[in-house]
């Protein structure tokens, strides 16, 4: 018996009038936990009792204490018949099982009632004491942290990364059980409340002993979902990445804290970084010069002369750098580099990263997004203590992804995210991330720290255009891909577009801003039961992914950028119709090439309409100058015949063809290229093309004063002021065509998603300057003929000028980031997984679950890439690794693939990809310097503006892992808050909009008093993971419910805590050395 | 096609200054979205006619929701459903009218955790205000909510608060030209801050003030409607028409402060309300002002030898004394009677007011003659009624001054 947990119940206020003779209350309260129950006296006559009870002590396992949360239920007194439940109030106790986190919780808590919504608030006093060191009990695991956010807490280090933690638990639904036919729709929402808040403690306890059984002590980047499968069943199941952390003292925090702002630092640089000058200046010509002949030495005096702000360590490395790429020294170093990445990771099942952006230099490389679905048809659960079949499929889906991963090069998936959609019986699994290659230090104890790192291990490499550098072998090319040398470094090679699911690197080098891009799609489907429907479903899937892709490659070479972050696509699945919504932030990277112009080409050039095209021709064209105007792009523009010959004019041109030209050769035929660049074409050739062309150019920019993205950070700003406002908004539509064409919805859906935006910018235009950060949307098929739409974003203030000042001092860094950028490694890194690709890979094609004709069709089709002219490669062991390219693209894989897919595929058979004769050293960047940190992080204080602490307790919230001008100081624990609202009168509560209103409201109300109660200010990473929501307006009723998630912190000001740095020594905090000051 | 649900709901409450009032004065959605289009809103942000119906519609919600805190203000500091950051508040100070300000530290101090309702207000230009200024409009869109059209309250004045006057709110509001559902909130502010105020002790412009959070200016005239209604003072004859709710307001404050049971004794329940009794018993005794007359002719000897060469219209004074006299104090001995305190008013008019008026007395005249009227009362020997002659003339004076014009 672990633990004792006290409840103390104080008073109530602005309870509502239960006794309709007095106008008044005779309120007490019944507290449980497990089964143990107190009572308090009854308070008559009054809608303000003050009960000040005695602790209620409860003796428990702290098993339970995981699981169970605290259960107080405030009652209306009656003589004559039976208590009239006022509401309830679950308080999750996790956060008191910490020592690090909040020792009370504390706080006035609204009285919800799944019927009333809330009504009062009553004030509660909870604590924990518990006895033993709980970390011997392992049904336990009191202890262990959990953080939704999705990179490295701010004011804690990760020293170990330890991976991968998935669970899920399984259970009946109590809306589903024979009970509910007789229960009460009020007992019923609490149980199924009370159910789910059981099932996510267990959920987190079995995860927690993962963690421990890992040694880890933290779970970062925690994702929990329910699926509500209905008749077969509740399932909650959540994924994680176990970390190590070690608490930093707040003296230390901001060094660390750096690349939590990611983007404060490298991205102002890239803003504006005006490559012109780079171009004539020497530097640049340095750079080229190094490409034909890899004489390092040249470059390191250059840097010498241009870079003021060298550090001495860098000497070291650039010393190293050089000898390394030629001589002997760096050979077993690389080796062992090498082994411990491949083991640190083999050894995992699923080297899968639930983060998005991570501490600098953790990042290599990026391969690109993969993503795997999976049609099912449910079934009953039938035993829930063994839930086999869902664990199962999960499996599946992550070989898939592990799959992919390898075929590009890569041994590790970041950003990597699960989720489903289900109606009725069928369900869409999906997964999705990126592939990336890690560095291996992380993954070894001990070496994190940054500083005190052994320099012999930092492999310098450019940090700002490291991680677009390929992971695959150019040879064994896993899809075709036109690469070109890096843009910045010269070095190596990159591809032409990069899509990926993380969050922008913070020492990624951009230019201009970033903006939301989203393609949304619609297409109809048969109504059909059971396998039928799964059939139909799975066959539609490959078309929708591909579809959507063209859109968002289209999309973003309109607004003339290369690259997306944040990649989501979701698909949802209704009775009659598939959705897919994909949202990204296209970027600019300056490391990749100029994305080239879109061409309009009519099925026949001599066309009559030709007048007609050259319009829309014009149009294209102006709207891509509008939009490099107002992202503000003005990449360095490398003339390539200056650069050519080390350029390897690409085999094949990347083209995107409108659905009708399907071979290769029509390909060249069709040569026509836009300018020097290379051009994506679209062919006219029907009205259906033209209609997609409009639809492409109604994407209304925001406007003046607004930019927007989907990712933690906004590339190109980075001065945030403190102006904060979450929002979440819903709206559904009711499809009253009965017989719409796969066009007219899409025009619908696209201007559903296109009216919310523009809602959002009407309704914040108050806090003009301003970015819209973190766009999330959702949709769902709630019944046939809705769409429903659900975004939760925050829109953040920032300063104009500031990013002009910043503008002046970029010269400096550019320098600096250009010297670095001459050091390079080759490792063979890649070579060895793809071979050991062969063996998994061609197992794994056999292991999707598969329904469908078109899976299979695209099974057939396996890439072969070999690599021939292996001989020829200059400098480094030559691969001749033949990648078995398995499993390809049933549902989607990676994205650049299917480009390949769309040309090739429908010919049904195998396609052989290009040979490259020329091979190109391969580096593996490694951690950045310090230096560039250290400005970074002067740049971020600098930014950062904000005003003095209130007394008043408000509770800010963010679906951001930090709130601008703020530093976190304390993560207090996990939010997670499950609640259902139900109506019987849903036309005197204002019809479906005034019933979500005030739920809404009123579950942001809960969370923050729930926050403010575990003594936090804040909710960051905040999440409205689930919104559903089922209206009966003939019946007058309504419900819905709603999941929301988040991590409670406490955060002060930056500028008081400047202020309060001199003094911080002394009080604030008991850590040592605190030297904030300096 | 249609949009069958549209909310946004923000962390930090989003109102818009424009919208409240068009809510506020009972305009339905679309026409608050017409008179929004026609004010030129739609060329800020390139807003189309279905965005501005879908933000109107929420504010409108919002409003509708807040309405519920509106009601009991005082909950308002600790309520939980809205939430405002008071940060900045030295802007607010520089903003706040002084009144407003005592009002709003008055919230501060007594909630110290307190979230109101966040107001980002205006859209720019004057868009600044709406991070410095939110608590300013906090407690003027309180103001606001509590605010009436003096034309409205005009009709209501005097009228008991019952279910009755409210059937017949839709004729006041065509006469009035106040949309009906600003009448229904304007009479509903009037009945339920009646109710409350009903049970508390106290001072009433305290506790309106305190309890609704109003300005002072508002409480005292929320203060008058209640006392009007209570007492059921006759305002709607056509010869009462002229009169404006700021005149009776003013009487009804020298009705509150002087002729009350509060006046003597401030600790009894509906101390304001009501007319103290015994005063009004008192009256009585005044009546040997007209009744003996010997008195009668002395006192009229006075304040004509008092008045001579002073006035034009002296001539008419002297041969009216008598009427004017007996006209106060008939009115005076007559206030036992409930039915003739709410008679008041009109007896002032009817018995003094319009006498003089048609013999053109001035309003200095007026001033003159009463002040002298009551002095003399002074110095008449056999006259023992000074201090309820003096509790009696001083409010009657006042009323008279206010009440003679045009």
């Amino acid at each position: 018996m672990p633990g004792k947990l006290k409840a103390k119940i104080v008073a109530g206020r602005h309870l509502p009038v239960m006794d309709r003779a007095s106008d008044l209350t005779d309120a007490f309260v019944e507290v449980k936990f497990g089964n143990t129950t107190f009572k308090t006296d009854v308070c008559p006559k009054s809608l303000n009792p003050q009960w000040n009870s005695e602790w209620f002590k409860f003796e428990v396992d702290d098993e339970d204490l995981q699981d169970e949360p605290l259960q107080i239920t405030v009652l209306d007194h009656d003589t004559y018949s039976a208590n009239d439940a006022i509401g309830k109030v679950y308080i999750d106790i996790d956060p008191l099982l910490y020592s690090e986190a909040a020792s009370v919780i504390s706080g006035w808590f609204p009285i919800y009632d799944t019927i009333h919504g809330i009504r009062g608030e009553i004030n509660v006093i909870v604590k924990v004491e518990l006895f033993n060191d709980l970390n011997r009990f392992r049904q336990s695991s009191c202890g262990v942290k959990f953080f939704c956010t999705t990179c490295i807490p701010q004011c804690y280090r990760a020293t170990l990364v330890h991976g991968f933690v998935e669970e899920l638990v399984v259970n009946e639904d109590p809306e589903y059980q024979w009970i509910d036919r007789i229960r009460t729709p009020r007992a019923s929402n609490e149980a199924r409340q009370r159910l789910i808040s059981l099932m996510s403690g267990e959920l987190q306890r079995k995860i927690g002993l993962k963690v421990l059984e890992m040694g880890g002590n933290a779970v970062v980047g925690y994702l929990q979902c329910f699926d509500l499968e209905g008749e077969s069943g509740l399932v909650v199941r959540a994924i994680g990445t176990a970390c190590t952390l070690d608490k930093l003292s707040s003296g230390s925090a901001p060094n660390t804290n750096t690349h939590m702002h990611p983007n404060t630092a490298p991205a102002s640089n890239a803003c504006n970084s005006p490559s012109k000058d780079g171009k004539e200046s020497p530097l640049a010509h340095g750079c080229r010069s190094t490409h034909n002949s890899p004489v390092h030495s040249v470059c390191s005096s250059q840097r010498l002369s241009q870079n003021f702000s060298v550090s001495v360590p860098t000497l070291i490395f650039t010393g190293m750098g050089s000898g390394g790429s030629a001589g002997k020294e760096a050979g077993p170093l690389r080796t062992l580099l090498r082994q411990q990445t491949q083991t640190a990771l083999e050894q995992r099942e699923f080297p899968f990263f639930t983060l998005t952006s991570f501490p600098p230099g953790f990042l290599l490389h990026v391969g690109g997004v993969v993503s795997a679905r999976s049609v099912k048809l449910l079934d009953r659960i039938h035993n829930p203590d063994e839930p086999e079949t869902r664990d199962a499929w999960w499996e599946e889906i992550r070989q898939e992804i592990k799959s992919h991963a390898r075929a590009l090069g890569c041994h590790a998936v970041v950003g990597y995210s699960e989720s489903t959609s289900i109606c009725e019986e069928v369900c869409i699994l999906s997964a999705s991330g990126t592939a990336a290659i890690l560095n291996p230090r992380y993954m070894r104890e001990g070496c994190l720290d940054i500083g005190c790192t052994d320099h012999r291990f930092e492999e310098p490499s450019p940090p700002n255009c490291g991680f677009c550098h390929i992971p695959y072998d150019e040879l064994n090319m896993p899809f075709p891909a036109q690469l070109t040398y890096c843009y910045h470094c010269r070095r190596q090679k990159v591809p032409d577009v990069l899509f990926t699911t993380i969050d922008l690197p913070s020492e990624a080098a951009v230019a201009g801003k970033g903006c939301l891009i989203q393609a949304r799609l619609c297409r109809l489907k048969k109504k059909a039961q059971g396998e039928a429907n799964a059939t139909a479903i799975s066959n539609l899937l490959p078309f929708m992914e591909y579809e959507l892709h063209t859109q968002l490659m289209n999309k973003l070479k309109l607004r003339s950028m290369n690259a997306l972050f944040g990649l989501h696509i979701q698909i949802s699945v209704g009775e009659n119709m598939l959705l897919g919504l994909a949202s990204a932030t296209g970027v600019y990277l300056t490391a990749l090439p100029a994305p080239g112009g879109i061409q309009i080409a009519g099925k026949t050039p001599g066309d009559l309409s030709s007048e007609h095209i050259s319009s829309i021709q014009k149009r294209i064209n102006d709207t891509i100058a509008v939009n490099k105007e107002l992202y503000q792009i003005n990449p360095p523009e490398l003339a390539e015949e200056g650069v050519g010959s080390p350029i390897p004019e690409p085999r094949h041109r990347s083209r995107l063809f409108r659905s009708h030209s399907e071979s290769s050769d029509e390909l060249s035929e069709l040569d026509l290229s836009h300018g020097k660049k290379d051009a994506f074409v679209l062919e006219i050739d029907d009205t259906d093309a033209v209609e997609d062309i409009h639809s492409l150019l109604i994407d209304a920019p925001p406007p003046t004063g607004f930019y927007s993205c989907n990712t933690e950070n906004m590339p190109g700003i980075s001065n945030w002021t403190s102006g904060v406002q979450m929002f979440t908004s819903v709206r559904v539509l009711r499809l009253s065509n009965a017989n719409l064409t796969n066009q007219g919805l899409n025009k619908i859906f696209t201007d559903l998603c296109e009216n919310l935006l523009k809602s959002f910018y009407f309704k914040l235009r108050s806090m003009i300057p301003c970015c819209l950060c973190h766009l999330n949307f959702t949709v769902a098929v709630p019944e046939e003929e809705l769409i429903q739409v659900t975004v939760t974003a925050v829109a953040m203030t920032y300063d104009k000028e500031q990013t002009q000042e910043k503008t002046a001092e970029k010269p400096v860094n550019k320098g600096s980031l250009e010297a670095e950028e001459q050091l390079q490694f080759p490792l063979e890194l890649c070579a060895d997984s793809s071979s050991s690709n062969i063996q998994t890979a061609s197992k794994i094609s056999d292991t999707v679950s598969l329904f469908t004709p078109a899976a299979k069709l695209c099974q057939n089709q396996l890439l072969i890439v070999r690599s021939a002219g292996v001989g020829e490669s200059t400098n480094i062991s030559p691969r001749a690794a033949s990648v078995d390219y398995g499993s390809f693209a049933d549902r989607c894989s990676t994205w650049l693939e299917l480009l390949r897919l769309k040309a090739h595929t429908i010919r049904r058979g195998s396609v052989k990809t290009s040979r490259r004769t020329q091979s190109l050293a391969h580096s593996v960047s490694s951690l950045e310097r310090c230096s560039p940190l250290q400005e970074g992080r002067s740049r971020s204080l600098r930014s950062s503006r904000s005003f003095g602490g209130s007394s008043v307790t408000v509770v800010k919230m963010t679906p951001l892992s930090f709130l601008s001008g703020t530093r976190i100081i304390k993560y207090l624990g996990i939010i997670n808050m499950f609640f259902i609202r139900e109506t019987t009168s849903l036309r005197e509560e204002g019809g479906v909009s005034g019933f979500l209103h005030s739920f809404i409201a009123e579950v942001f109300a809960m969370v923050r008093a729930h926050v403010a109660a575990l003594g936090g200010n804040a909710v960051v990473s905040y999440s409205m993971k689930e919104c559903v929501f089922m209206e009966n307006p003939n019946k007058n009723q309504a419900q819905c419910l709603i999941n929301v998630s988040g991590d409670a912190v406490i955060c002060i000001s930056e500028t008081d805590q400047e202020s309060s740095a001199s003094t911080a020594n002394t009080g604030q905090t008991g850590g040592g050395g605190t030297d904030g000051a300096t | 096609m249609s949009v069958e649900l549209d909310v946004f709901v923000g962390n930090t409450t989003i109102m818009d200054e424009e919208v409240y009032q068009l809510w506020l004065d009972g305009h339905t959605v679309n026409d608050a979205v017409k008179v929004r289009m026609e004010g030129g809103v739609m060329d800020e942000c390139e807003a189309s006619k279905d965005v501005l119906l879908s933000d109107t519609m929420d504010q409108y919600r919002t409003f509708q929701m807040c309405e519920r805190l509106l009601h009991s203000p005082a909950k308002l500091a600790n309520q939980l459903l809205f939430q405002i950051p008071p940060h900045r508040q030295i802007m607010l100070i520089e903003r706040c009218s002084r009144d407003a300000l005592i009002q709003l530290t008055h919230l501060f101090q007594r909630s110290h955790n307190s979230l109101f309702l966040y107001l980002f207000v205006k859209p720019p230009p004057l868009c600044y205000v709406s991070s410095h200024g939110n608590l300013f409009f906090v407690s003027l869109s309180l103001f606001r909510y509590y605010a009436f059209d003096d034309t409205f309250v005009r009709e209501v004045l005097g009228k008991k608060l019952s279910k009755g006057t409210k059937k017949d709110l839709d004729d006041i509001s065509a006469k009035t030209n106040v949309t009906l559902k600003s009448c229904r909130r304007q009479f509903d502010n009037f009945k339920r801050v009646f109710k409350v105020v009903e049970e508390l002790k106290g001072p009433l412009v305290e506790n309106i003030r305190q309890h609704f959070l109003l300005s002072d200016k508002l409480a005292r005239d929320y203060a008058a409607i209640v006392f009007f209604a209570n007492n059921r003072f006759e305002t709607g004859k056509r010869k009462l028409q002229y009169l404006s709710f700021q005149d009776f307001a003013f009487c009804a404050g020298q009705l509150i402060s002087n002729w009350t049971v509060g006046a003597v004794d401030n600790m009894v329940e509906d101390m304001d309300v009501d007319l103290d009794k015994e005063f009004l018993q008192e009256l009585k005794e005044l009546k040997i002002l007209i009744t003996d007359k010997d008195l009668l002719d002395q006192h009229k000897s006075l304040v004509c030898t008092a008045l001579r060469g002073k006035t034009k219209v002296f001539i008419e004074m002297e041969n009216n004394f008598k009427n004017l006299s007996r006209g106060l104090i008939n009115i005076a001995a007559k206030l036992t009677n409930t039915k003739d305190v709410r008679d008041f008013f009109i007896d002032l008019v009817e018995k003094f007011i319009e006498p003089c008026r048609s013999d053109r007395w001035t309003a200095a005249d007026m001033k003159l003659y009463l002040t002298h009227y009551t002095n003399s009362a002074h110095i008449l020997d056999t006259f023992k009624h000074q201090v309820v002659w003096d509790r009696y003339m001083g409010v009657v004076k006042s009323c008279i001054f206010k009440m003679y014009h045009d």
